[in-house]
């Protein structure tokens, strides 16, 4: 894609985007059982909505990965960085092979997106709370040197236990920055127990438009509708967007979604068969 | 200090459009000049010091060379772990200035005295510590750390000091201690606002019939090794004046460099506050004085030591 047809909405290919989030899964499924690494629930629940910002809305291209002008997606829920590392190199950025190193020794696939060390990885991301102050600073950034350029930033619903995202998200309000968009992976758990029952996040949608946001609930899993609305930043609001997105944790695998072991357990080699064949992979 | 600041950031401003400034929502009019000419650039980003470090982050990131700015324990502490996932570990060129360092803002209590942020600051990697000892210290550090690709922390005290350089300094380098005054005697090693004393000590060193080199070593990392060496090997004592904890801050760094160094001939006095908290009302001269952390009661010691 280039800078020309950003805004031009290019028809959603609901289809491809499906196979493209089951591939996704499959990817970070193989990821896990190999490294043994945790937080592969994390990963399912978002892959729907990365998988929109890669392979529809994100105006970025893995030949010029510093491009001024490039779209930000910030992984700022950083303990999903499986879905990341495997979606970039399933995008150009780096050799799919590369994927094999996750979590070895020597390698750049660190359990949390590392620093100026990964083509595509824009910040580095693993304690919660620190991705949207660094996305609006690219934001004014974007402002003070006329570079026209939208930012994303997937936060975690227990992130929003972090007073930075609340101050950000003030920040951002009486900035008013339009093309900032923060999509919470709503998947109602956190790493030992219920959202809800932690901190109290409901409700949710409310939180972040008392806050000054265009503040929208959408369905987490559903790529045509995460690709569409994303595409539409900035959506004339005058204000910055937070998407809602209601997903299950662990989605895409039967005996994983909803059930919080997953935020820390690792597959066996047969429940990986199992997942895949389930995802339509086998 | 403070308005030493102020000033040289506008001429940066007026010099590189990269320069921004944040402030936490302090500096009422101090930036007046700096807004009116860069309205642009210039962002209150509230009471929020966490979400402030992480925005300077993000701008410096992308190629802007911000400036945040409050007092400093909330400059430091207060977003640490900002300074160092956002800034350090993405070796992102921010420059914080913090207003307040040590007791210069004595009579608000600790909660706003600072006696830490040095040793917080320069555990954390690619973070340069400066701690300027006059007004002309500011803007030439200020104005050094927009040439550099790495984060810098510039510790001021507060407004008013006295002057202790007698003009600008062309030739200032980061991590290169000033000499101040030439001895033969003992080594007055300062960092920061301890300064003035640093050369009130040497008079009164003087008056006794010891001649005291006095440096300004505004520089606390990267530490000039060289200026280390040299006092070390010349001087008959040397001694480290701060107003920081004597934990960690620029008189621990010292012994550390000595700890991985040769025997030295020098005796070795660090002078500096407590490991307490300064609970006492009064301003910085009575914190000072209570402390033993006046030009003459330094004199006192170290006369004390070497007799």
């Amino acid at each position: 894609m280039n800078v020309a047809v950003r805004n031009t909405a290019p028809p959603i290919d609901t289809a491809a985007l499906k196979l493209q989030a089951a591939l996704l899964r499959g990817k970070v499924i193989e990821m896990s059982h190999a490294a043994q690494a945790a937080h592969l629930a994390s990963s399912l629940s978002c892959a729907d909505i990365v998988t929109a910002a890669y392979w529809h809305v994100l105006n970025i291209d893995p030949a010029r990965a510093k491009d001024p002008m490039r779209d930000r997606f910030i992984l700022s829920k950083g303990h999903a960085a499986a879905a990341l590392y495997a979606t970039l190199a399933m995008k150009g950025y780096f050799p799919i092979e590369e994927l094999d190193t996750y979590c070895q020794d020597g390698g750049r696939l660190a359990e949390h997106p590392p620093a100026n060390l990964l083509p595509g990885v824009e910040a580095a991301t693993g304690s919660l709370g620190h991705g949207l102050p660094l996305g609006c600073g690219m934001a004014l950034s974007g402002r003070i040197k006329g570079e026209r350029f939208r930012i994303f930033a997937l936060l975690s619903d227990g992130e929003n236990n972090e007073g930075s995202v609340w101050e950000a998200a003030m920040f951002a309000a009486a900035q008013k920055l339009e093309n900032v968009c923060v999509i919470v992976d709503y998947n109602k758990w956190q790493a030992t127990g219920r959202s809800n029952e932690t901190l109290m996040l409901a409700p949710l949608r409310e939180k972040w438009a008392a806050f000054g946001w265009d503040a929208h609930e959408i369905d987490g899993h559903d790529v045509a509708a995460l690709a569409a609305t994303m595409q539409r930043i900035p959506n004339g609001s005058g204000k910055p967007v937070a998407l809602i997105a209601h997903t299950v944790k662990g989605k895409g695998v039967s005996f994983m979604e909803d059930d919080n072991n997953w935020h820390y357990r690792a597959p066996t080699a047969d429940e990986v068969v199992k997942a895949k064949k389930e995802l339509g992979l086998t | 200090m403070r308005n030493a600041f102020a000033d040289e950031l506008t001429r940066l401003g007026n010099e590189d459009a990269r320069v921004v400034m944040l402030s936490g929502d302090i500096g009422n009019r101090l930036f007046d000049k700096f807004k009116d000419k860069h309205p642009d650039r210039f962002f209150n980003c509230g009471v929020a010091e966490a979400n402030m470090m992480g925005v300077a982050a993000g701008m410096a990131m992308n190629g802007l060379r911000p400036v945040a700015y409050t007092i400093t324990p909330f400059v430091t502490t207060r977003c640490l772990e900002q300074i160092r996932t956002d800034v350090c570990y993405h070796e992102a060129p921010v420059t914080i200035v913090s207003v307040g360092g040590g007791l210069a803002y004595s009579g608000l209590g600790p909660t706003h005295h600072a006696c830490e942020d040095i040793s917080f600051l320069r555990a954390l990697p690619n973070m340069v510590v400066i701690c300027p000892g006059d007004a002309h210290e500011v803007r030439a550090a200020l104005r050094a750390s927009m040439q550099q690709d790495r984060p810098v922390y510039i510790r001021m005290g507060k407004k008013g000091e006295p002057v202790v350089h007698k003009g600008p300094l062309a030739d200032f380098a980061i991590g290169k201690a000033i000499t101040i005054q030439d001895g033969t005697d003992v080594c007055l090693l300062s960092t920061g606002n301890m300064l003035p004393e640093a050369v009130e000590a040497g008079h009164k060193l003087k008056e006794r019939g010891i001649s005291a080199e006095v440096v300004s070593f505004h520089t606390v990392k990267p530490l000039d090794e060289d200026c280390l060496r040299h006092a070390f090997a010349k001087f008959r004592l040397v001694a480290t004046l701060e107003e920081h904890s004597l934990i960690g801050g620029f008189g621990a760094a010292v012994s550390e460099w000595l700890a991985d160094t040769e025997t030295r001939a020098s005796k070795f006095l660090r002078f500096g506050t407590p490991d307490a908290f300064f609970k006492k009302s009064g301003e910085q001269e009575y914190a000072r004085e209570a402390l033993g952390l006046t030009g003459h009661q330094i004199a006192e010691k170290i006369l004390h030591t070497l007799s």
